[in-house]
C-alpha cells in the first residue's frame, strides 16, 4: 500500500515528437561522492546491451565529494549519441539543484525523486514517481555506513520498471562493473536496484511516452572513454617512455595506460618491462623527460590539458627547432587560467599550433571518436618519428572522460616506422652525415642515437641556431637556411596528415567544417537542416592540422561554410584564416559554443537557420 | 745513414686504443682563464684515463656559461644543451630510453640554485643516475653579472652592490635530500678535481659535484667570495684523494698511515688519506656536520663529503628490460593481435 501522489494524468500534455521508443534523453541529477557513477554506468551500459546505441555524458564539478553531478544517457535508435539539450527523463537525487532541475524540463518529461523534496508540487505537466529512497535502502543494506553509496541502485530498478530496461541486463552489467574480485559489493547493490524495481512494480502503473525496447544496433560494438583508447593506441604504437603530470581531465589517460602496459607490455622471458612511466614533479619536467627520450630514440609521450600545455611552451620549441620526435596528448578543457576544469572545450587550438616563442608551427591530430583515438594515436606515433617534431593529439573532456559506444578498434596492420635513423653501418658506409641537412627534399634530415657505436655518430643538440652540421652559428645564412628548411618540412607535412572526412549533400550550397567532438553534433544538425528547414548541408571534418587541399576546395565548392567551434573566439575559423585566400575566407561563417558542456544538435542548427535568415 | 726510416714515437693510448685527442671536443669560446675551461680538461682527462668508451656518453646541459661547456670536451659523445634550468629532465629521459648510456650532465649555479631548483631537487630525491657538475661561480656570467643563489652572503658586485641574502649550498641540498655521491672541488684543483670525476665516472648512482669555478670577467675581484684569491685562502681540503680504478692491481700502491678505501659499484676503488681528522664520507650526518662547521668558519670545504652504494637508482626500481627502451624492435613493443581481442572483449 501506498500513500504516494502521483501527478494526475490528465495534466499531462501532448507527447513530444521525440519521445518515443529508444529516443530520449535520460538525467541523473546527484552530488558526486555518492557512489551514483556506479549506478548510472550500469544503467548506461544495461540499454547498450539491449542493443540500443547509447551514449553517456558525466558533467561533474572539480570537487571529491558533495557538489552537484548530472549524469545524461542518450538512447538512440537513430544512432545519435551527442548530447541533446532536452531531458525527457529526470533522476533528481541531489536536493541542492532539484528544483532547478524540475523546472528546467520540458512539458511531460518524467522525474523519479527522493519523496521528501516534494517536488510534485512543482509542476503540474509533469510525470511525478516519488520514491522513498531512505526507507527502501535500510532492509537491503544493513550496514548504515553503506547505505550513501548503495541507496543510488535504487533508481536503477525504478528506472528499468519505467523504462522496460531488462533487470537481467542490469544484474550483467552489474556484474561486469563490479568484477569477480568483489561479488559482495554487486550483491549488496542488486538487492537495492532489486527492491527499486519491486517498489515501482507495486506501486505505480507505468504510462510512459519513452520506453527501451530490445533492438540491434550494438552487436560486436564496445564501450570505452577516449582517454582508455589513446592509452591503447599509444600501447599499440609502441610507445616506450611516458613521462606526464596529473591533470584533469587528462590523468586517466596515462593511468589506464599503466594498467594495459602492466598486463600487456611485461617481457615473458625476463618479467621486465618494454615500458618506462614515470610521474615527473611538473609539466615543465614531463615534456622534457619526453623530448629527452624521444631524442635518445624512445617513442614518447606526455599527456596533458591547457594549463599543462602552457607550461610545455618553452620546451616545445626546443622540440620544433632542434626536430625532436614526441607525441603530446591534449585533453582540452575550458580556459583560460583554471577556467573550468571539469567542462570541456575546444579552446588550445591557436595557441597551441603556434605554441612557444619565435616562428613555430606544430601539426595537431584531432581524434573525434575512441576508434580514431586508438588508430590516429598509432598515426601520431609514427608521424612523430618521420617528422622528428613535436605532435599534438587533441581531444577534450567530452572525448577524453566520458563514456562512448565505439567499433572495436582494428589491429594496426602497418609496421612501426621509426624514421629517418642512421646506424653505426649505415654511417660506415657513408661515412659521415650532416644532422639537419635536406638531403631527401622533404626538410628531414638523418639523426643518429646517443649510443651509436661509430666515430662520425656524435652531434650536438642545441636550441640555439645550429647549421645543418648542428653546429653553432649565428650567421643569418645559416639560421634562414635552417628556418626555411623547417617551413618546408610542415609543408611537406600538410600531405602526409591525416585526410578529412568529406560527405558532399546533393544540391548543397552551404557546407559545414569542425573538428573532433563537433562531429555528432553537426552531423545530427546536417539532418536537422534536411528534415526540419530543407536546407541540404554538405560535411567536412578535419583531422588534422596543417589543414589539406581537400579543405581549399571544399570551400570553392560551397557559397558559405560554417565552421564551428567549440570556444569563443572561433579559433578554428581563425586558424583557416592565416592560411587561406582572401576569397575564400570571405565565404566562412561562424558558429560558436563555449559554455563547457558538449556541444548539441539545436545549438547549430538554430545558428545556422539565423545566418541563413529562414 | 740516409737509409735510416725513423719510426714515430709509439702513439699514447689509453685501455681502449683511444688518444686523448679522442675526448677533447671543440674549441672554447668561454674567456680566458674561466675555471669552466680548467673543469672540461679534467672531464677529458678523466674519461681519457679511465678508457670511458665515448659513444656510451651522453652530455647535458641548460644555459648560461657553464652550459656551453659540453660542446668542448667529449666530442665523440652526443650532447644536448637544452634549455635553462632543464637539463635533469632530458637528461632524465634520454636515460630512461637508453638506460646502457653514460650520462654527464654540466650546469652552472643559476641553471641548478635558480631556475632549474625544482628539477634538481627532484633529480636528487630520485638518485638519478648521472654526474652532475656543477660549476658555480656565483655569479651570472653571460647576462653580465648578476648575483646568482649561490652568491655568498656580503659578497659584492663589480659595481659594489652587495648581495644580502644567503646562499643555497647545493651539496647540502643533495646531500639531504637524495643523492648518493656529493663532493665539492675548486676549478683551479686538478688533482682533487680529476678524482673526484673519476670516482663519479665509477659511481652509479647519481653524483653531485659542486665545483667553485670562478668566473675571471665578472665576479674575480676584491668582494666576490668566488675568486681565486678568495678560494686560494679558504679552501679548506677534507682530505686527499686518490682513485683506483677497478682495471689496475690495488695492490701497486698502498699508503700508509690513515687510509679509507671506499669500494664503488665497479670494484674501483676511492681512497681516502685523511688529513688529521677521522672523516667517514659514509656517514651522511657527519657530511652534514662538517657542511655546517666549515661555512661557519666561513671556509669552503672541498673533498668528497659523501658516499652511498647500496641505493638502488631510480632506474632500478623501474624494473625495465635490460636493453635500450628506445630502439627495442616491434615484436617487444605491439601487443599481440589476441591482444587487442582481448581487451575488446572486456570492453564488450
Amino acid at each position: 500500500m501506498s500513500t504516494l501522489e502521483v501527478s494526475p494524468a490528465q495534466s499531462m500534455p501532448e507527447q513530444p515528437s521525440h519521445s518515443v521508443t529508444n529516443e530520449f534523453s535520460l538525467q541523473v541529477a546527484t552530488a558526486n561522492g555518492s557512489g551514483s557513477q556506479t549506478a548510472n554506468t550500469v544503467m548506461m551500459r544495461a540499454i547498450f546491451q539491449m542493443g540500443i546505441p547509447v551514449s553517456g555524458k558525466n558533467m561533474f564539478p572539480s570537487n571529491i565529494a558533495g557538489l552537484p553531478t548530472w549524469f545524461t544517457i542518450r538512447a538512440s535508435r537513430k544512432g545519435y549519441i551527442g548530447r541533446r539539450k532536452e531531458i525527457d527523463f529526470l533522476v533528481a537525487m541531489n536536493p541542492e539543484t532539484a528544483r532547478e532541475d524540475v523546472l528546467k524540463l520540458d512539458s511531460g518529461a518524467t522525474v523519479v525523486y527522493d519523496e521528501p523534496l516534494k517536488l510534485n508540487e512543482l509542476r503540474t505537466d509533469l510525470n511525478f514517481f516519488p520514491i522513498p529512497f531512505d526507507k527502501l535502502v535500510a532492509p537491503v543494506c544493513p550496514e548504515a555506513k553503506l547505505r550513501k553509496l548503495v541507496r543510488n541502485m535504487i533508481y536503477d530498478g525504478v528506472v528499468a520498471f519505467l523504462l522496460k530496461i531488462e533487470m537481467e541486463e542490469i544484474y550483467k552489467a552489474l556484474v561486469k562493473q563490479f568484477g569477480k574480485r568483489k561479488a559482495k559489493a554487486a550483491e549488496l547493490n542488486w538487492g537495492a536496484c532489486k527492491a527499486g524495481f519491486e517498489y515501482a512494480e507495486k506501486t505505480f502503473t507505468p504510462k510512459l511516452p519513452i520506453s527501451v525496447e530490445r533492438m540491434d544496433g550494438t552487436a560486436g560494438k564496445i564501450i570505452i572513454d577516449g582517454n582508455a583508447a589513446c592509452a591503447l593506441g599509444s600501447i599499440f604504437a609502441g610507445c616506450t617512455v611516458v613521462t606526464w603530470y596529473p591533470i584533469t581531465p587528462s590523468s586517466s589517460l596515462v593511468e589506464t595506460m599503466i594498467g594495459y602496459a602492466k598486463r600487456f607490455r611485461i617481457d615473458p622471458e625476463t618479467q621486465k618491462a618494454t615500458f618506462a612511466i614515470v610521474q615527473a614533479e611538473d609539466e615543465l619536467a614531463s615534456i622534457g623527460m619526453a623530448l629527452g627520450a624521444g631524442w635518445a630514440g624512445a617513442r614518447s609521450m606526455t599527456a596533458t590539458a591547457g594549463p599543462g600545455v602552457s607550461l610545455m611552451s618553452e620546451f616545445i620549441g626546443l622540440g620544433y627547432y632542434a626536430d625532436i620526435p614526441v607525441v603530446v596528448y591534449d585533453v582540452e578543457r575550458v580556459g583560460p587560467s583554471t577556467g573550468l576544469p571539469t567542462r570541456t572545450a575546444q579552446s588550445d587550438l591557436i595557441s597551441t599550433a603556434l605554441l612557444s616563442h619565435g616562428d613555430t608551427k606544430h601539426p595537431i591530430f584531432f581524434p573525434c571518436s575512441p576508434e580514431e583515438c586508438f588508430s590516429m594515436s598509432i598515426d601520431a606515433f609514427d608521424f612523430a618519428e618521420k617528422f622528428q617534431t613535436p605532435v599534438f593529439v587533441f581531444t577534450d573532456l567530452d572525448l577524453g572522460m566520458n563514456n562512448w559506444m565505439s567499433d572495436p578498434f582494428p589491429y594496426p596492420e602497418k609496421p612501426i616506422e621509426r624514421g629517418k635513423v642512421l646506424n653505426a653501418e649505415d654511417l660506415e658506409k657513408l661515412g659521415g652525415f650532416a644532422r639537419y641537412k635536406d638531403v631527401d627534399g622533404d626538410g628531414v634530415g638523418y639523426r643518429t642515437l646517443p649510443g651509436t657505436k661509430h666515430p662520425a655518430a656524435a652531434y650536438f643538440t642545441r636550441g640555439s641556431g645550429h647549421n645543418d652540421k648542428a653546429q653553432y652559428t649565428e650567421r643569418e645564412d645559416d639560421y634562414i637556411n635552417n628556418m626555411d628548411r623547417l617551413a618546408h618540412k610542415f609543408e611537406v607535412m600538410r600531405k602526409h596528415v591525416p585526410e578529412p572526412v568529406v560527405e558532399d549533400a546533393e544540391g548543397a550550397k552551404i557546407g559545414f567544417i569542425c573538428i573532433g567532438t563537433s562531429d555528432y553534433a553537426v552531423r545530427e544538425s546536417c539532418d536537422q537542416l534536411r528534415e526540419e528547414y530543407g536546407i541540404a548541408a554538405s560535411y567536412l571534418r578535419l583531422k588534422a592540422f596543417p589543414f589539406t587541399q581537400q579543405m581549399i576546395e571544399f570551400i570553392e565548392r560551397h557559397e558559405r561554410v560554417y565552421v564551428v567551434d567549440q570556444n569563443r573566439d572561433a579559433q578554428l575559423l581563425g586558424l583557416m584564416r592565416l592560411e587561406l585566400a582572401a576569397e575564400l575566407i570571405a565565404k566562412l561563417r561562424s558558429v560558436r559554443y563555449y559554455g563547457g558542456l558538449p556541444l548539441d544538435a539545436r545549438t547549430v542548427t538554430d545558428e545556422v537557420v539565423k545566418q541563413e535568415g529562414k | 745513414m740516409s737509409t735510416t726510416t725513423v719510426t714515430p714515437p709509439p702513439k699514447k693510448v689509453n685501455r681502449i686504443g683511444l688518444e686523448v685527442i679522442n675526448y677533447k671536443g671543440g674549441k672554447t669560446t668561454l674567456c680566458a682563464g674561466c675555471g669552466h675551461n680548467s673543469v672540461s680538461e679534467r672531464i677529458i682527462e678523466a674519461f681519457y684515463e679511465l678508457g670511458v668508451e665515448p659513444y656510451s656518453v651522453a652530455k647535458f646541459s641548460g644555459i648560461g656559461c657553464s652550459s656551453k661547456s659540453p660542446a668542448y670536451f667529449l666530442g665523440l659523445s652526443h650532447g644536448f644543451n637544452g634549455v635553462h634550468g632543464r637539463m635533469p629532465a632530458i637528461a632524465t629521459g634520454a636515460l630512461l630510453a637508453n638506460r646502457t648510456l653514460m650520462g654527464v650532465g654540466v650546469t652552472g649555479d643559476g641553471d641548478t640554485a635558480s631556475i632549474g631548483m625544482g628539477q634538481f631537487i627532484h633529480m636528487v630525491r630520485r638518485n638519478f643516475p648521472l654526474i652532475y657538475i656543477i660549476e658555480n661561480n656565483g655569479v651570472y656570467g653571460l647576462t653580465k653579472g648578476q648575483f646568482s643563489a649561490t652568491a655568498d652572503l656580503g659578497s659584492t658586485l663589480k659595481s659594489g652592490t652587495v648581495n644580502d641574502l644567503p646562499p643555497f649550498d647545493c651539496c647540502a641540498l643533495a646531500l639531504r635530500w637524495g643523492a648518493t655521491f656529493v663532493a665539492r672541488s675548486f676549478s683551479g684543483d686538478k688533482r682533487q678535481l680529476q678524482a673526484i670525476i673519476k670516482t663519479a665516472i665509477a659511481h652509479k648512482g647519481l653524483s653531485v659535484i659542486d665545483v667553485i669555478s670562478p668566473c675571471v670577467t665578472f665576479n674575480d675581484h676584491e668582494g666576490s667570495t668566488k675568486s681565486y684569491s678568495y678560494m686560494k685562502d679558504h679552501e679548506t681540503s677534507l682530505h686527499e684523494l686518490d682513485f683506483v680504478p677497478y682495471f689496475q692491481d690495488i695492490a701497486v700502491e698502498i699508503p700508509e698511515g690513515e687510509v679509507t678505501d671506499v669500494e664503488m659499484h665497479d670494484g674501483s676503488h676511492l681512497r681516502i688519506r685523511k688529513l688529521g681528522r677521522d672523516y667517514d664520507p659514509t656517514d651522511r650526518l657527519a657530511a652534514a656536520t662538517v657542511l655546517e662547521e666549515a661555512e661557519s668558519k666561513g671556509e669552503v670545504l672541498t673533498g668528497v663529503l659523501y658516499v652511498n652504494t647500496s641505493k638502488p637508482t631510480f632506474l632500478e626500481q623501474l624494473n625495465i628490460v635490460d636493453e635500450p627502451l628506445g630502439t627495442l624492435p616491434e615484436s617487444q613493443t605491439r601487443p599481440s593481435r589476441a591482444a587487442l581481442e582481448q581487451i575488446m572483449e572486456e570492453l564488450r
